[in-house]
């Protein structure tokens, strides 16, 4: 793609109206890319504006009251859950393809919340862990995917075919050595995750269904799992 | 415990609620859900639905509010990008939506009188500078923003080649900025005196 129409789609992004192959492109452009940036950050501005144009009726007033409950009933740290379901390919010999879509996650959100260098790190991490030809892969059973462990115990979690997580719940990884499962991150569509806890060797990577924001302990027994 | 938050900027309040302060995340409610409601419906033309993209939205902030930086970003809108994104992700996922006809033009807010001074005013404003724009612009940009369409569908619903679409798009989004800011100096004094 040329470069100045790549420059061109910062008005497409910030009215969420790229189609899906652009809008990876311009994920990707806009790491490298200060003008679009900045670009970006006006005209997401001009975008949210547009919403004074139409009507805004009163909502209902139960709906102040349930965001306010939903809000208490949460932890007030949650790992963002990804936005997208991606097609990760199989680990192995393709690593460098999983890593480069490991690379794609996150940076809207990253974009959005203007802290691309934190997100950026966090992707420079999966995809170090992904491409070190010294990490261990092993299988993942209850789903396709593939864990990958770091020498150092960093690891990606990436899986493929498995629905999103319901309305109301979340994924939740858990690293469980010994008898105690440990909280490990939360996500919600298939993709490739950095756990938030490293893997010693020997422990299993577990994965159940919990409700948004993630509990303390597994409320079920895990069908998603994988031997590090 | 009572505390008046009315005198805290936004982006105070988002700091706020970075530190778990419910009331701050009402107050942000106060301040932001009604223009969020109304976008979400607009997008979604379903209540429940729309209540559902702002409720989420605004558990998002909740969440998420600690990777805010207000150097890079307004709190205005950033809250209602994650409205937008919300109600869009949630329109695409409705097929009913892809046999409705086309309807680009917002409808004016006027009709409701309880809406506060700031959201009439704001709204004459918007209004205002998308007149001015081509309808051509106009057109593409509100049924994008409006519709949740993405380029290659209004490409197809317009029947037009798609280049032409995104070259509409970047057009209007840049000659809509310009206009914005003309008007945003004397509204913003205007807000400060009210």
């Amino acid at each position: 793609m040329a470069t100045e129409s790549v420059h061109e789609l910062s008005a497409a992004y910030a009215l969420d109206a790229l189609d899906a192959h652009d809008e990876r492109a311009y994920e990707e452009h806009l790491r490298v890319c200060d003008r679009c940036r900045t670009d970006l950050m006006s005209f997401r501005e001009t975008a949210a504006t547009l919403t004074y144009a139409v009507a805004a009726p009163a909502p209902p007033a139960a709906l102040r009251k349930r965001i306010i409950e939903q809000a208490k009933a949460e932890r007030s740290k949650v790992v963002v859950p990804l936005r997208r379901r991606w097609v990760v390919p199989t680990l192995g010999a393709a690593a460098a393809a999983a890593a480069a879509v490991a690379i794609g996650l996150g940076v809207w959100a990253a974009m959005l919340h203007g802290d691309l260098s934190s997100s950026r790190s966090a992707q420079q991490a999966a995809s170090q862990i992904l491409s070190n030809p010294a990490s261990r892969r092993s299988a993942v059973t209850g789903a396709e995917g593939t864990l990958v462990v770091a020498p150092d115990g960093r690891a990606v979690l990436s899986l493929t075919g498995i629905e999103p997580a319901p309305k109301g719940k979340t994924y939740e990884i858990w690293v469980i050595k010994g008898q105690t499962p440990r909280r490990a991150g939360l996500f919600g569509e298939a993709g490739s995750v950095t756990l938030d806890r490293t893997v010693p060797n020997g422990a299993v990577v577990a994965v159940t269904v919990e409700k948004d924001g993630g509990v303390d302990a597994p409320t079920m027994t895990p069908h998603i799992t994988a031997q590090a | 415990m009572r505390r008046d938050l009315a005198h805290f900027s936004d982006e105070a309040l988002v700091a706020l609620v970075e530190r778990g302060d419910e009331a701050a995340l009402g107050e942000l409610y106060d301040r932001f859900g009604r223009p969020a409601y109304g976008l979400a419906l607009r997008i979604l033309r379903d209540e429940a639905l729309a209540e559902d993209a702002v409720q989420e939205a605004f558990v998002s902030v909740w969440r998420t509010a600690a990777r805010f930086v207000p150097e890079r970003a307004r709190a205005a809108t950033w809250i209602l990008t994650l409205v937008h994104r919300r109600a869009v992700d949630l329109v695409r996922r409705e097929e009913h939506r892809r046999a409705e006809p086309l309807e680009s033009a917002p409808e004016p807010a006027g009709a409701s009188t309880e809406e506060s001074a700031w959201l009439r005013l704001e709204g004459e404003r918007v209004r205002a500078a998308l007149r001015k724009l081509p309808d051509q612009q106009r057109e593409t940009i509100e049924l994008a923003y409006f519709g949740g369409f993405t380029q290659s569908e209004l490409a197809d619903r317009l029947g037009q080649p798609l280049g032409t679409i995104k070259s509409r798009m970047f057009a209007g989004l840049t000659r809509l900025r310009e206009l914005l800011s003309e008007g945003e100096t004397e509204w913003r004094r205007s807000r400060s005196t009210s």
